[in-house]
């Protein structure tokens, strides 16, 4: 099949980008969209024309590296990521539009390729248990009921791609921060930093310049891994209980 | 070099107790005067970062994704493996070590593998206290499940993405560190070199893949957390940026690789659709349990599944229940992939002609299609997703691909390779699963390497030589690697010839699967010997690599790895060449039973071929670790 792509041309952070045209006559229905661009790429260097930059590594769906927006959707038409999308969701004659994900917490780096540190920088604020390795209980010795062990897993299924920023007009990253929040206050391991931990994420989101939430539901829509809104329902909780009592942990004990 | 595997005397049992006590420590108000470097941040480096971190070391961490969350442990699906006897079915640590080493069939080190078996139950503790959220039953204590043709059920898991939810626990340990400022992390960083001063290491050399910038970091101690190299196939089920660059950097400055040729390649696969593919998908092996593997008995090329209903019992081939009664088609991966290869060269492939049906109607009428749904339901998604055929209404499509190498970097029982200073963990050193990887094991020595090895070890060596020890960046040496690693960098930018940096790598890896894969020939062998130096030679003259060395510039990348998978590939030929016996996955068309059955050799083999880099463009030496088996009787493996 024949296809054209309009994609998202930037030479680096500083530099002004704008949309180049392609046509693609050597598109096959079993192509994934990023060999798709592989042809594409290896038939430019051909021209001594500079390949497309694009984020991708595992190509099965679980790394959360890809980052394309296709046709004014992360990952594309499906609720899947990039590289399991394949040309046959496509019409021939088709034209696809590709961005890099637009957020101002997320900059271009070049081309479709955007920084995503800040989603680490919330991790590190308190995104894990702490414990050290070592001298921890027998795995058995706290039983989990199955079905929070199965909710907390739903939650841990995030990939960290950033598809819910890129969907959300506000470019909220309630989702992802929830996801994680969601995880460890349902599990036992997660309650000694309960607080703190929902007091913390939430801060570093908001000092990377994330929008707020306003209940669209855009993002749910598009995560590749069915992440819920329920885990933001579940963090505006925990965060508004934490505050609400925030006051003993930040001084102390509350003298 | 005499090898000294560094394996400490005594029973089995007692061998890491009483190594751990006569290791040297160092005082904890000493820890933060020594620095650490890691590579990589998959199982292996994020928790040995991280582990080494809470000790009090200052600890430096590199990848090259974007964040360390997205290194390709992430995409193990099935399993770890752990020695808990949960199930009370008759587990114990003896029993994952005996099923470790006659796995992979006689050629790892018992000490090695008894100290694996016996920190698995540590593993699963430690990530129960992260939050991983393993599989649990109604009661509220941990599911396991029986893998890869175990007899126990001794494997935790995490519906199909175990290796993600590890992952994620070590990730958050990881960053818990960062945000003490005990590990800094840099993320789209590459190892290019590593530096040896005095026979120690000292330091590597990177490059920052934004800007570009080669920089030197200093340290007292490398740890090379790397992974594997099954991207010199081209087509594998690594990740796309999976590479050999550190560890083979790593050899050229003296750390010795063993048995390079030991690969490991797994039966059920979704097959090659065109030239266009970047990379395979792999399939649990679970589907085996109910698929039964056929082709027809007469080539029939371009047969697809919609038209596999009509093809009558008769004149089909179910080539694994009829050469294997009594295992059919849950033999071991080696022998399915291989008599799957061998079917299709007789030509009677199907699809493509690099397929074999998996099929499952049979399994369907027996038990119904919702059962298998619920069983299997995930994979046959996946696969639909993929090929865009429905595998309810016929056969699916599967074929062998490379997943795992065995091989890697030489280490002892402290995982420190032949360079003082240097180590690797994980699936980049030669490891403890010997000619073939059982399931569920990947995992459990990456996180047992990374949390209660090394942390261990590294004590030893660092007491030994003390922080005085350490050579700043300043040092000529870190000049005279970054000055290599620009003039390399600048050599591939300017070649400019005609031939795209993948071009080669795809006739790298066709060759590489065609002669050094799953069945070698000491004559197939030599030619691709031949044709990939031809290939280096072409490379160095005619790649294509545009835009400039000072910007994000992923073909400059791509290159600079391909261009290390050229030398590697040669030595795993070398190495496959040296080894005439068939062993593991490795059947040596040379050495077979008169059945036609892989025939090992342990009077002529059984060592570890540890290679030593003797010069750019001279054959490698070969040094011998012989293995010494007092526990375990070797016996020839039989699935007839």
């Amino acid at each position: 099949m024949k296809i054209t792509l309009k994609v998202w041309r930037q030479k680096n952070k500083d530099t002004k980008g704008d949309f180049k045209t392609y046509e693609h006559n050597h598109v096959s229905t079993d192509m994934s969209f990023l060999e798709m661009l592989d042809v594409l790429n290896e038939e430019l260097t051909k021209k001594n024309e500079e390949p497309i930059a694009f984020d991708h590594d595992c190509r099965e769906g679980i790394c959360g590296t890809c980052s394309l927006y296709i046709n004014g959707h992360p990952h594309g038409p499906l609720q899947t990521t990039a590289c399991q999308l394949h040309m046959r969701s496509f019409k021939d004659g088709e034209t696809i539009t590709i961005e890099p994900w637009r957020a101002r917490s997320f900059p271009v780096i070049k081309d479709l390729i955007v920084d995503r540190t800040a989603f680490e920088r919330i991790q590190q604020a308190g995104g894990y248990v702490s414990v050290n390795t070592g001298g921890v209980p027998d795995a058995n010795a706290i039983a989990i009921a199955k079905n929070i062990a199965e909710e907390a897993f739903d939650a841990a299924a995030c990939i960290g791609c950033g598809a819910c920023v890129a969907a959300c007009k506000n470019a909220s990253a309630m989702l992802f921060v929830s996801a994680k929040v969601s995880q460890l206050a349902l599990l036992p391991q997660g309650q000694v930093e309960r607080k703190t931990r929902v007091e913390k994420m939430v801060a570093q989101m908001d000092a990377e310049g994330f929008g707020s939430c306003t209940n669209t539901y855009a993002c749910e829509a598009e995560c590749p891994k069915g992440i819920k809104v329920t885990n933001i329902a579940r963090m505006n909780r925990e965060y508004f209980g934490a505050m609400l009592s925030s006051y003993q942990i930040e001084s102390g004990g509350g003298e | 070099m005499k090898l000294d595997s560094k394996i400490p005397e005594g029973p089995l049992a007692e061998k890491w107790t009483k190594h751990k006590f006569n290791l040297k420590l160092v005082n904890p108000a000493n820890k933060r005067k020594y620095d650490v470097i890691v590579v990589g941040t998959g199982l292996a480096g994020a928790s040995a970062a991280a582990s080494l971190g809470e000790l009090g070391y200052n600890v430096k961490a590199f990848c090259y994704q974007d964040s360390p969350r997205r290194a390709h442990s992430i995409a193990a699906q099935g399993g770890i493996n752990a020695a808990k006897n949960y199930q009370n079915d008759g587990d114990s640590v003896y029993r994952l070590f005996y099923d470790t080493v006659k796995g992979g069939d006689y050629r790892a080190r018992e000490g090695n593998v008894y100290r694996l078996a016996e920190t698995s139950v540590s593993i699963i503790d430690q990530c129960v206290a992260q939050g991983v959220p393993f599989a649990r039953e109604y009661g509220g204590l941990l599911a396991n499940r029986s893998f890869g043709g175990a007899q126990v059920s001794r494997t935790f898991y995490a519906r199909g993405q175990t290796g993600q939810q590890l992952l994620l626990g070590a990730y958050g340990a990881l960053n818990r560190q960062i945000a003490n400022g005990k590990v800094t992390m840099y993320t789209r960083c590459e190892m290019l070199d590593v530096v040896v001063i005095d026979g120690k290491a000292r330091g590597i050399i990177t490059r920052d893949m934004i800007t570009g910038k080669v920089e030197s970091h200093s340290a007292h101690v490398v740890v090379l957390c790397t992974g594997g190299y099954s991207n010199v196939f081209f087509l594998s089920t690594s990740a796309k940026g999976c590479n050999a660059s550190a560890i083979w950097r790593a050899h050229k400055k003296g750390a010795f690789f063993g048995n390079p040729c030991f690969t490991q390649i797994h039966p059920t696969c979704v097959p090659v659709t065109g030239t266009h593919q970047s990379k395979l998908t792999l399939m649990s092996e679970s589907l085996r349990n109910d698929g039964r593997v056929w082709v027809p008995k007469k080539a029939m090329p371009g047969l697809k599944s919609k038209d596999a209903a009509n093809i009558p019992e008769s004149e089909r081939d179910y080539f694994l229940e009829r050469k294997y009664p009594s295992f059919g088609n849950l033999v071991p991966r080696d022998v399915a992939s291989r008599n799957a290869k061998q079917v299709c060269d007789e030509g009677r492939g199907v699809g493509s002609g690099l397929a074999v049906f998996l099929d499952f109607t049979d399994a369907i009428k027996r038990v119904g299609e919702d059962t298998i749904r619920a069983k299997y339901g995930n994979l046959f998604d996946m696969y639909a997703q993929i090929t865009g055929e429905n595998p309810y209404k016929g056969p699916m499509m599967i074929y062998p691909a490379v997943h795992y190498t065995m091989g890697g970097l030489w280490v002892d029982y402290n995982l420190m390779t032949t360079v003082p200073g240097l180590y690797a963990l994980g699936e980049c050193n030669f490891s403890d699963h010997g000619a073939n990887r059982l399931g569920a094991s990947a995992l459990m020595q990456g996180l047992a390497d990374g949390y209660f090895v090394i942390p261990y070890t590294i004590g030893d060596y660092l007491a030994t030589i003390g922080w005085n020890d350490k050579v700043g960046t300043d040092h000529p040496a870190f000049k005279e690697a970054m000055d290599g690693v620009n003039v390399r960098v600048n050599k591939l930018i300017s070649i400019k010839g005609k031939k795209t940096v993948d071009e080669f790598h795809r006739q790298l890896g066709l060759t590489m699967w065609e002669y050094c894969g799953m069945s070698r020939t000491e004559e197939g062998l030599k030619k691709a010997k031949k044709i990939i130096q031809d290939l280096r030679t072409e490379f160095w003259t005619n790649v294509n690599v545009l835009g400039s060395s000072n910007e994000l510039n992923q073909e400059l990348e791509k290159a600079g790895r391909v261009a290390d998978f050229l030398e590697l590939g040669e030595l795993m030929v070398d190495d496959a060449l040296n080894r005439t016996e068939s062993c593991g996955g490795h059947f040596r068309e040379e050495s077979q039973t008169p059945e036609g059955e892989a025939l090992r050799r342990d009077d002529e083999f059984a060592y570890v071929a540890a290679w030593e880099y003797k010069g750019d463009n001279q054959p490698e030496a070969l040094n011998k670790e012989e293995l010494k088996f007092e526990n375990v009787k070797l016996t020839q493996r039989s699935y007839k």
